[in-house]
């Protein structure tokens, strides 16, 4: 339980756009996530707003790691 | 319960820009400084800053401090204290340079010195053409400057606290400010943070409407901090408002919408910018729009299920010109707004900004005890948005609050530097209560077994602000608001939550965050009852001018009986002549 608040807390970002997609897809799909996606999306919370947001936005192509989570994320 | 108690030279509370230089300056004159913040600090607000940080360098052609101050005391409709206003333009290329020194990615010209551009309200030879002042690092400047600024506090041994919240002031019976409580989120262990200083960097508060651009994280914690405390916020209805932010959401849908085309609809499917302004309808100036959108939704006009919203049409431009002149604007919309402007209309609304009132303080930082007099609350300062200074009086000009939080977190860091060695001193002792009032919030929440959804008042507080104290402000409403936020801060008085867990337990911190946005919340609707004028970002249908006759001081509230209080503007700068107060037109 623990380890999920903390990844519900680091969805808190500098960003209002941010604070709305993260939240949306935690709320509907965090405790959904296997063991390997919850340690792919903690390591995406490490990176920065302004590369979150671009990739989020579709303003620039994520990382190969992070390519089905962020299609997760624009779904939302 | 025994709690432990950490000392330290100075507590900063913040790490966005304002509380990452003051600690800059206190680390590095090799004083033991703990930061507190509630997220990564590259993670403050100060990021989402895109527009740049202004200083009248003269790069791209002639400009003067002189200028850069005019516009600033004009732009804040003479509001704003000329003391600070000329301190802070003076500084403002020293400020630059400075960070530029410390790594800051500037935008460069050919020949190697800073890139400026233009800014709406900056000009050159007192209001006569426009002028480039801005220095930006892309649309990237808060994000860059959070990052240079983070890295030299590593450098300069800087010791973070981070996911930790402050909770209370603690102030001995001289008044004395002596550290914090403060609450460590993985394992929600209270501690007292003991320390000779304690420098408020907490932002601003703009979660308090329903509509804001704000990033969650704005709660106004050292606002609420203050007035709990006993320490009066001044200003506090002076908020900046954007037109057209996402109904629902907040997020900004920038001007280029109307100057490519677009227009606002009410209900009726009405084009009403013609009847507001005639001649140039949708580009009207910010303030007309918004006023014309606030005063449709107010008599009924407004469009959705609950009325509370104005549309802004582009489809008519097709889908072609939109990608090609407006990119972003699709993904925007579908994301936020749920409609593929192409097709679809947008829901927009007036959407707070940028708050310009705050903690007062005099232009080192140091945090005004009362409306009277220069008295100071000694140990404690305040920087950037959650501070007032004042430089943005009733309205902040562009890229000022970056220059704001440069320029005054680095002067309070060197008043807190300067005082902690003129003083020599020791830490105060504590007093037996220091944590009281703390430890007394957390053990009301945590003991409550029923009361009101932190989620439920929280709506109903946002949702009391926006219909009742919004961009534009008519007085039966604001008559109405009064009466209803006072029930809403009383309604927070019995804030419950099921899962008292302590490990981020973001209930708990959600509850905390609510009692200091009720704080500014009250604050704001009761100083923009009594204020009978309009002034900048306040602007009254029943006192459709300003009236400096009456008006031109600014409003201290104090949370002790919800009372209000006046205090001179200061008009009278350091070494230049005053700015007499003019018309404010552009």
């Amino acid at each position: 339980m623990g380890d999920l608040d903390r990844i519900r807390w680091q969805c808190r970002r500098g960003m209002l756009e941010l604070d709305l997609v993260l939240n949306r897809f935690v709320e509907a799909e965090l405790e959904g996530l296997s063991p390997e996606q919850l340690g792919v999306f903690r390591a995406f919370l490490a990176e920065n707003d302004t590369l979150l947001l671009a990739w989020v936005m579709g303003q620039e192509e994520p990382p190969a790691q992070y390519t089905g989570l962020v299609r997760q994320l624009q779904q939302r | 319960m025994a709690i432990t108690t950490r000392q330290f030279d100075a507590v900063v509370v913040g790490a966005g820009g304002s509380g990452l230089r003051a600690a800059l300056q206190l680390a590095e004159a090799n004083l033991r400084v703990a930061v507190l913040s509630k997220v990564f600090p590259t993670r403050s607000h100060t990021v989402a800053a895109q527009g740049g940080v202004s200083a009248s360098l003269g790069n791209e052609e002639p400009d003067n401090w002189h200028w850069h101050m005019y516009d600033t005391v004009k732009g804040s409709d003479y509001l704003g204290d000329q003391d600070a206003i000329e301190f802070m333009c003076r500084k403002a290329n020293e400020a630059v340079i400075e960070l530029e020194h410390f790594g800051m990615p500037f935008d460069r010209l050919d020949n190697g010195k800073i890139y400026q551009r233009p800014f709406g309200g900056h000009t050159s030879n007192y209001g006569e053409r426009a002028v480039k002042r801005a220095c930006a690092a892309a649309d990237r400047t808060g994000h860059a400057m959070l990052h240079t600024l983070y890295q030299r506090n590593v450098r300069a041994k800087t010791q973070f606290f981070v996911e930790w919240m402050a909770l209370d002031l603690v102030r001995n019976q001289a008044g004395d400010v002596l550290g914090v409580v403060a609450m460590e989120m993985e394992t929600g262990e209270v501690a007292i943070l003991h320390a000779k200083a304690t420098l408020l960097a907490t932002g601003g508060a703009g979660r308090i409407y329903s509509a804001s651009t704000n990033a969650f994280i704005n709660t106004g914690d050292g606002l609420g901090m203050a007035a709990r405390a006993g320490i009066p916020l001044e200003d506090m209805e002076f908020w900046q408002f954007h037109p057209t932010g996402v109904a629902g959401a907040g997020v900004l849908i920038t001007e280029g919408v109307r100057g490519e085309g677009g227009f606002l609809l009410n209900k009726n499917g009405e084009r009403f910018m013609e009847r507001y302004a005639p001649t140039v309808k949708d580009l009207a100036s910010r303030d007309v729009v918004a006023r014309a959108m606030a005063t449709e939704i107010k008599e009924g006009r407004g469009a959705g299920k609950d009325a509370d919203h104005i549309l802004l049409k582009l489809d008519h431009l097709g889908a072609d010109v939109i990608d090609k002149r407006l990119p972003g604007i699709r993904e925007i919309a579908k994301k936020f707004a749920n409609v593929d402007p192409a097709k679809d209309p947008i829901p927009v609304v007036p959407t707070c900004h940028y708050q310009m009132g705050g903690i007062p303080t005099n232009m080192h930082g140091q945090v005004l005890a009362g409306h009277s007099g220069n008295a100071i609350v000694k140990g404690l300062y305040a920087a950037g948005e959650c501070a007032c200074v004042s430089v943005h009086g009733a309205n902040r000009l562009g890229t000022n609050s970056l220059l704001d939080l440069l320029v005054f977190g680095k002067a309070s860091g060197e008043q807190v530097v300067k005082d902690l060695r003129a003083d020599a001193i020791a830490h105060q002792d504590l007093p037996k209560d220091a944590a009281d009032r703390a430890l007394a919030r957390l053990a009301r929440l945590d003991s409550a077994k029923s009361g009101e959804s932190v989620h439920e008042v929280g709506a109903e507080l946002r949702r009391t602000m926006q219909l009742h104290c919004g961009v534009f402000r008519f007085p039966d409403s604001l008559a109405e608001g009064v009466r209803k936020i006072n029930e809403v801060a009383e309604r927070a008085g019995r804030l419950y939550f099921k899962d008292k867990s302590k490990v981020f337990n973001t209930a708990r911190v959600e509850a905390l965050e609510l009692e200091n946005l009720v704080e500014v919340a009250v604050s704001t609707m009761v100083s923009a009852h009594a204020r009978q004028e309009s002034r900048g970002a306040h602007d009254r249908s029943d006192f459709p001018n300003r009236d400096d006759a009456n008006w031109m001081k600014h409003t201290f509230w104090y949370k002790e009986g919800n009372r209000l209080e006046y205090r001179p503007v200061n008009l009278k700068p350091l070494t230049v002549e005053s700015f007499e107060p003019k018309a404010r037109v552009y």
